[in-house]
């Protein structure tokens, strides 16, 4: 019965959605208030069913209900409940139902809390984000059906991919999801604006928010694929430009384009059509990435099935989304009131600038992406476009950026004094500067773009450091001022120093760990005793043990380091009966920010082990970075004041520092 | 019927949700409106002014900007009003109630499968066999621990000794045959149960010390015939097949008529006696040795099986032995073995693409495809 209730469950949500998606459309155009109500109570209901279908299917893997297709496919009675729970969306059907979850999670939460919105707004708002519903649930219940059954149900199950046994399974696709999904929200607020004709301040109040919401559950997700990458896949890397991982990119591109255009738009009232426009790419991106991971156009580990109705299915809802939105754009857009100026050096200039390098970031991405799948297409012609062409590209975009981050926030609203800046900024320069010196001194190796780089990682810290001192009067005051200026900063602008130094310490990480990462491969006997960056690892010897739903081999290492023992590193190997394949689970011990970590291969018939060890230097920065950023944002969405940019006057007298 | 009892009670809650704003006359709704954004921005700039954030003149700049846009926003507002119109309404009512239900039965029904019931694995197996195991577990526990008070209780390990090896549990089987040996005294029976779960705990092979347990049941009656036919497969292990066959020649000599094991002893003698280096282990050995009692019939089995599993491991190339192979666990219902085996067997005959057409062809037979 539970199934069966989740099914239907699901079947129901779809129905509310078609009503959901016209009925509150007729009510608007109508003026109707009570047609235009049934947008809230249908986005609620909504979310009450589709959330009852995934606690359905959940109950259903928790009770290994063999007679769901799904579950038999994915599951096995043995597994550990976590990760029969997180197995749910280890694979493609889930995913999706979890997919439409968050989609109904975000449209209840603008039913739910959307009091302050024009009514005529929410209606089409919520009108937009059933039509995306409508189109996912039709491709679940036709193409990918969870809740099928087996007339005769097997008595154990296929079980869960072993790759996905661990606990990043429980954190990264709902993450990831919550970020994709999240920018459907500012997609809806788009197009409700185009069709509505008319885009006010209230319009980008709401859409701050909730871009930020999905941006922060973005950078979460995609930093926590990156860990997982490099502690699950055992070969130490952590980003491999690969198109699953480059589709999880492109929205975040977009998205951090989005949130600072929107802020302009917020605090400005300018740059709205661009802003409108950036709404609805971020969000095709995102259904991009859908398509792409989830088409099997790409075999990785994230398509976990590949089946070419469903393909065929979600580059029909692609075309339609991102097709009929961007005509609308085309027809609507110039409709749009403009909003108000700004001289080019300006705070306003510099979040263009912004937008801009990380759009072509992002189309450089895209081109990356795109272009070795059309080939293998049009010319069949294998390829493939890895590290060396977005070292060439994407690599010096992003340094120009973030040479630029720091004077954003520093220059003033409308009109700003780059000069004025530039001395404030000369403190972080120096510092940058004399980080390089050492650097350089320190090592006189390795790619000389190395010191630069860490410079103006350093740079972009310092900058961060600098506009809080700035607006703290920091030095120029008295202490006591300053704890008190300090105390009254909205958080918001706190949030900007964080978000910003966050991008400094990733780069610092990835620059220290792609240049000085050391790593040892060689086949060890018990009592060998292998020597990195100055670490001794002696191999204690291989012992065997048997887990819930697989066979372990484990080899214990005792890690020294100039005589002293450390610690004692078990990286293991272990094999999956049921689907009679094995994973590599790598050991880490954690220094500081670096990381010695080691990951096993095959054993030889002499009772020696192959072995990978690599020492990477500050490699924890890289996600530490993310997470930095990710608080930042958190910080600026708690700030719930309004958003004023007060504009520098013409005639400035003095010279005052902008409000934020 | 509770279920369409249930899907009827979801249906309603959906129209309801439908219609629960249609019947709220559009009373005066709190929404927001660009006015009150506006306005909202002019006390923030003065509170920020209070706070020492915004300077005067900046602040006074924002003021006249927001003031500005307040006033365009206030002029188009007075055209929004609400518009009731009741025959939208009623059409959306009826939609929600004829509509709704409708679209939900045309998909659901073709796609449902509402006559089938759940079936959790735990509630399945409270009914079937393995639920029996469960309770067995709990027999064998609470022995366990009696014993474990009363050590020196030889009909207690003399009970408790087949049913471990019943499930599987050879290396605690062991140990209580050798408890029991050690308190009840020693008799070929008991040497050579103890061989065979030795045997057992080894993956089915005899291994020396489950040889030694053979003979020393073989030296105290020379007619058992659970120790000779471990002996003969030691024999046969060894390459000795000329032995083997003699030992087993002369224990179906010696065995009555109606001996369960008879069939089994039978096979394996075929096996060395034809001189054919392939174990025969066809279903009919299978389907025979069904009559035999458990313990003996499980580690009979799971030894040839074991041999022809080595054998094929130390030479790959035999497609025959590898379905035959493959066909063992399968009747055994060791369906995980099974996959295991055909993926090896896949594995050694990968560089002959004829032999893997045959084995490919051979598993298809077997249902075992993929």
């Amino acid at each position: 019965m539970i199934a069966e209730a989740g099914h239907y469950a699901l079947v129901l949500a779809l129905a509310l959605a078609l009503i959901q998606s016209f009925v509150p459309m007729i009510g608007a155009r109508l003026r109707d208030p009570a047609l235009m109500n049934v947008a809230r109570s249908t986005a609620l209901a909504q979310l009450l069913f589709v959330g009852a279908s995934f606690i359905a299917l959940v109950t259903l893997h928790v009770n290994s209900d063999f007679s769901v297709a799904n579950v038999y496919e994915n599951s096995h009675s043995m597994k550990p409940l976590i990760y029969k729970i997180t197995g749910v969306w280890g694979n493609h059907e889930g995913s999706m139902l979890l997919w439409v979850s968050i989609l109904a999670l975000f449209g209840g939460l603008v039913a739910a809390f959307g009091n302050n919105l024009p009514l005529s707004l929410r209606a089409h708002v919520l009108s937009v984000q059933a039509w995306i519903a409508s189109a996912f649930y039709l491709f679940i219940l036709i193409t990918s059906n969870p809740f099928l059954r087996i007339v005769n149900p097997p008595i154990e199950g296929r079980d869960l991919n072993p790759v996905l046994q661990d606990i990043g399974l429980a954190v990264h696709p709902p993450m990831l999801y919550l970020g994709y999904v999240g920018f459907s929200i500012s997609f809806s607020f788009a197009i409700a604006a185009l069709i509505e004709g008319r885009i006010d301040a209230a319009w980008a109040r709401w859409v701050r928010p909730w871009t930020l919401v999905a941006w922060i559950f973005l950078t979460l997700g995609i930093a926590m694929g990156s860990y997982w990458a490099y502690y699950e896949l055992g070969w130490g890397g952590w980003w491999f430009w690969d198109p699953v991982e480059n589709a999880s990119l492109m929205p975040w591109l977009a998205g951090t384009a989005l949130l600072h255009s929107a802020l302009v738009m917020e605090k400005r009232n300018a740059l709205k059509v661009w802003t409108i426009l950036l709404s609805i790419l971020t969000f095709s991106l995102s259904l991009l990435g859908t398509f792409l991971v989830r088409s099997g156009v790409i075999t990785s580990v994230h398509a976990f099935a590949n089946d070419p109705t469903r393909g065929v299915f979600i580059l029909l809802i692609l075309c339609l989304f991102i097709g009929g939105s961007l005509s609308l754009f085309a027809g609507r857009a110039t409709a749009l009131k403009q909003g108000g100026l700004f001289a080019p050096i300006s705070r306003e200039g510099a979040l263009v600038l912004n937008n801009l390098l990380l759009t072509v970031a992002c189309a450089v991405v895209l081109f990356g992406t795109l272009y070795p799948l059309a080939m293998e297409v049009l010319a069949d012609f294998k390829m493939s476009v890895g590290a060396p062409f977005y070292n060439l590209t994407f690599v010096p975009l992003f340094a120009l950026l973030l040479l630029a981050v720091p004077f954003g926030p520093m220059l003033a609203w409308k009109r700003g004094d780059l000069l004025g800046v530039t001395q404030r900024l000369l403190a972080a320069g120096v510092a940058g500067l004399v980080v390089i010196a050492i650097v350089w001194a320190w090592t006189r190796g390795g790619s000389a773009l190395a010191p630069l780089a860490i410079g103006l990682g350093v740079f972009v810290i310092a900058g961060a450091v600098t506009d809080i001192a700035e607006r703290t009067g920091l030095l120029r005051l008295p202490f006591a001022t300053t704890l008190h200026r300090a105390r009254g900063l909205p958080r918001s602008a706190w949030g900007t120093a964080f978000a910003h130094a966050g991008l400094g310490v990733a780069l610092i990480g990835i620059v220290c760990e792609t240049t000085w990462n050391s790593e040892y491969i060689a086949t060890m006997k018990p009592n060998d005793v292998a020597q990195v960056a100055g670490y001794d690892l002696k191999l204690d010897g291989l012992l065997e043990r048997q887990g819930p739903n697989y066979r372990e081999m484990i080899a214990q290492f005792n890690v020294s380091r100039g005589g002293d023992a450390l610690s004692v590193m078990t990286p293991s190997k272990r094999s999956f009966t049921t689907r009679g394949s094995s994973t590599t689970e790598a050991a880490l011990l954690t220094r500081g920010a670096s990381q010695l970590y080691i990951s096993l291969g095959d054993v030889t018939a002499e009772g020696a082990i192959a072995v990978r060890i690599y020492h990477k230097p500050m490699v924890l920065m890289i996600w530490w970075g993310p997470v930095l950023m990710a608080f930042g944002g958190v910080l600026s969405l708690s700030d719930r004041r309004l958003r004023v940019g007060a504009p520098k006057p013409a005639r400035a007298k003095q010279r005052l520092q902008p409000a934020e | 019927m509770t279920l369409w009892f249930v899907f009827a009670l979801m249906t309603v809650a959906a129209i309801f949700a439908v219609l629960w704003p249609l019947g709220r006359n559009g009373r005066d709704q709190n929404q927001g409106s660009e006015v009150v954004v506006y306005k909202d921005q002019l006390a923030e700039i003065e509170r920020d002014l209070a706070a020492g954030l915004v300077a005067r003149p900046e602040a006074e700049a924002a003021r006249v900007e927001i003031s500005r846009r307040l006033l365009a926003a206030a002029g188009s507002e007075a055209a929004l009003m609400p518009a009731p119109s009741l025959k939208w309404r009623r059409a959306a009512a009826v939609l929600a109630l004829v509509g709704l239900p409708l679209v939900a039965a045309a998909i659901y029904v073709p796609l449902g499968s509402p006559a089938l019931r759940d079936f959790p694995l735990a509630q399945r197996e409270r009914g079937s066999g393995s639920g029996m195991a469960q309770s067995l577990e709990n027999l064998v526990a609470q022995v366990q621990q009696h014993l474990e008070k009363n050590p020196t209780d030889g009909r207690g390990w003399n009970v408790l000794a087949p049913v471990l090896e019943r499930l599987g549990r050879f290396d605690e089987a062991v140990r209580a045959y050798r408890n029991s040996i050690t308190y009840n005294g020693e008799s070929a029976e008991r040497r050579s149960d103890l061989g065979e779960a030795i045997a057992a705990a080894a993956g089915g092979v005899v291994t020396a010390e489950a040889k030694t347990e053979f003979e020393r049941a073989h030296a105290l009656n020379a007619d058992d015939p659970k120790a000779n036919y471990f002996l003969g497969l030691v024999a046969e292990q060894d390459g000795r097949k000329d032995d083997a066959a003699n030992i087993w020649r002369a224990l179906l000599a010696k065995a009555p008529s109606d001996a369960p094991w008879r069939p089994l002893v039978q096979s394996s003698l075929a096996r060395v006696g034809g001189g054919s280096s392939m174990p025969a282990l066809s279903d009919e050995t299978i389907a025979a040795s069904k009559d035999m009692n458990d313990g003996d019939r499980n580690a009979m089995i799971r030894s040839m099986v074991e041999r022809l599993a080595t054998r094929l491991k130390q030479n790959g190339d035999d497609v025959d032995g590898w379905l035959r192979l493959v066909r063992a666990y399968l009747v055994m219902g060791d369906r995980d073995k099974a996959r295991g085996a055909s993926t090896d067997a896949r594995q050694a005959v990968a560089n002959d693409s004829e032999r893997l057409r045959q084995l490919n062809q051979g598993l298809k037979t077997l249902g075992l495809d993929g």
